[in-house]
């Protein structure tokens, strides 16, 4: 009989711990992402740092997230044309291929395939100067971390990333615009036009504040697991996954949200 | 009477409930080599990253040049650190950059590179390197050469006070000797204030004014470096010995 309470305080206990846990780390997050925009916003400024980190995130990230809009967007106008088929709309082709790419798969597929790139590289970069103590030895030699290390990644992400997707998105409606006239018989000029007629500011803006929120989640994933990361090759290992998963969950979250806030109420 | 550049009482700081430092005293004199000496994991590295306030002690005062430096934040705090230079224990030079980038790197960014460059290659002089390597990468040297750059980074901005994280592991007993050498040069050339920390006793023996003995959180023995071999104390003869029996138990079992 008296197992029994004791058991449930176990659980009782466990819950609570998680909890804390939890809400510990979300503390933990928040400061560190205000230390980060903090000293992003006042000098010194490392423009050199700053110009490095835009080539990485945003050149050398072109050609994966191109590729992934081309293949997606032609897919997507394939399955719509056979959706659309049923019931008499596939001239709804056009119209759906490009408010599906350009409100979310432009910008979330974009997003995560940036997120696998740079988070993790960023997590394993800045891990790997943790355990070696280059992070303590920039701050002995009078240079804080947060604004030469972490302010260039974040704000390099923020800005490039809406470049990225804009691109993307371009690439997307492409793929679909030739999958449409090449296999399907679609008339190319009806094909730009009726994509053109369809696209609303609200589509591209919401496309755009995606990004930047995205982008603003990827650098600072990779950055905080990178920073806090401890215990030699293991860590560095352990932070580089923790920082692309959960900027996979984030972004896809966070997606979720700004489409609710954007377009729920229609 | 001699001025205390460092001094450090009372200082408490644990990690969860691992203590690390338990009421650590410890002063150093300005322009003299104190060494601190102690096994692994008995929290000198702790002690030097609390006095450079990379980490915050959880009690207890430490002062630099007679002002408490335990609370300092931003540009106090900076100004506090800009009288150090630390060599780390193994070297963290930045890889991405070439070794004369490193050597300059905390120098005022103003004057251009070409004037950076030849003050890195001043600095790489004095700890008796070449110019052939400024180009090089870090990655691309050996484990002496790696350290000494670290150590022309470390005095590249004439700091008051230096401090020495194992200045010698890793390190081969000629390229030791040779880093020992440079070590007390430096101190007495620049008038450097310079803290140790170190397990070598042959590294402690040359580059020491004064040796101290860090064990469980606290300094249990602190003299000149003439006196540590008739100590009179247990602990510091079987460290200073290098003995496995004595009132120090290794643990090595896992409990």
């Amino acid at each position: 009989m008296t197992g029994v309470p004791h058991d449930i305080l176990g659980v009782l206990r466990a819950i609570g711990r998680f909890v804390l846990g939890g809400l510990a780390s979300i503390g933990r997050l928040v400061m560190f992402a205000w230390v980060a925009i903090s000293r992003a916003l006042l000098p010194p400024y490392y423009p050199a740092r700053l110009a490095e980190q835009i080539i990485v995130i945003g050149y050398f990230s072109l050609p994966v997230v191109g590729m992934t809009a081309l293949f997606t967007g032609s897919a997507l106008a394939q399955q719509i044309f056979i959706g659309g088929s049923r019931f008499n709309a596939s001239s709804t082709v056009p119209a759906v291929t490009v408010i599906g790419i350009v409100r979310e798969l432009g910008p979330v597929l974009g997003g995560l395939m940036v997120a696998g790139r740079v988070s993790s590289a960023m997590a394993a970069e800045l891990g790997t100067m943790r355990v070696t103590e280059q992070i303590d030895a920039l701050t002995t030699l009078r240079t804080d971390p947060f604004r030469y290390l972490i302010a260039p990644r974040v704000v390099a992400a923020v800005v490039v990333m809406p470049l990225l997707v804009l691109v993307s998105n371009i690439i997307g409606v492409l793929g679909g615009y030739l999958l449409a006239t090449y296999r399907l018989n679609f008339n190319g000029a009806n094909y730009i036009r009726t994509t053109v007629s369809f696209l609303k500011t609200d589509d591209v803006v919401s496309s755009m504040v995606k990004a930047a929120v995205f982008g603003f989640i990827i650098a600072l994933m990779g950055c905080y697991h990178g920073f806090h990361s401890n215990g030699g090759a293991e860590g560095v290992g352990k932070a580089t996954t923790n920082a692309v998963v959960s900027a996979f969950i984030l972004i896809l979250m966070s997606n979720l949200i700004i489409t609710v806030i954007v377009f729920g109420g229609r | 009477m001699t001025v205390n550049k460092i001094e450090v009482s009372g200082v408490h700081k644990r990690f969860g409930s691992k203590i690390v430092l338990a009421g650590t005293d410890l002063a150093v004199a300005a322009g003299t080599s104190m060494v601190v000496i102690g096994g692994s994991g008995t929290g000198k590295s702790v002690l030097i990253k609390s006095i450079l306030g990379l980490l915050k002690v959880d009690s207890g005062s430490i002062k630099v040049d007679g002002v408490e430096v335990t609370g300092l934040n931003g540009r106090a705090l900076a100004d506090h650190r800009a009288k150090f230079g630390m060599l780390f224990q193994g070297g963290a030079l930045f890889d991405s950059l070439p070794v004369w980038r490193n050597v300059s790197f905390a120098l005022p960014r103003g004057r251009g590179a070409a004037s950076l460059r030849a003050a890195a290659i001043d600095n790489l002089a004095q700890v008796g390197l070449g110019a052939d390597i400024a180009d090089l990468r870090p990655s691309e040297l050996s484990g002496g050469m790696q350290k000494r750059v670290a150590l022309a980074r470390a005095i590249a901005v004439r700091p008051e006070i230096i401090f020495f994280d194992e200045p010698t592991t890793g390190l081969d007993p000629i390229m030791a000797d040779v880093i020992n050498d440079l070590i007390v040069d430096l101190v007495r050339d620049l008038k450097i204030t310079a803290l140790t920390i170190t397990h070598d006793m042959a590294s402690a023996r040359k580059i020491a004014d004064r040796i101290a003995m860090l064990y469980a959180g606290r300094i249990i023995w602190n003299g000149p470096v003439g006196d540590v071999d008739a100590s009179g104390n247990d602990y510091v003869d079987q460290f200073v010995n290098g003995r496995a029996e004595g009132p120090i138990k290794m643990q090595i079992k896992t409990a």
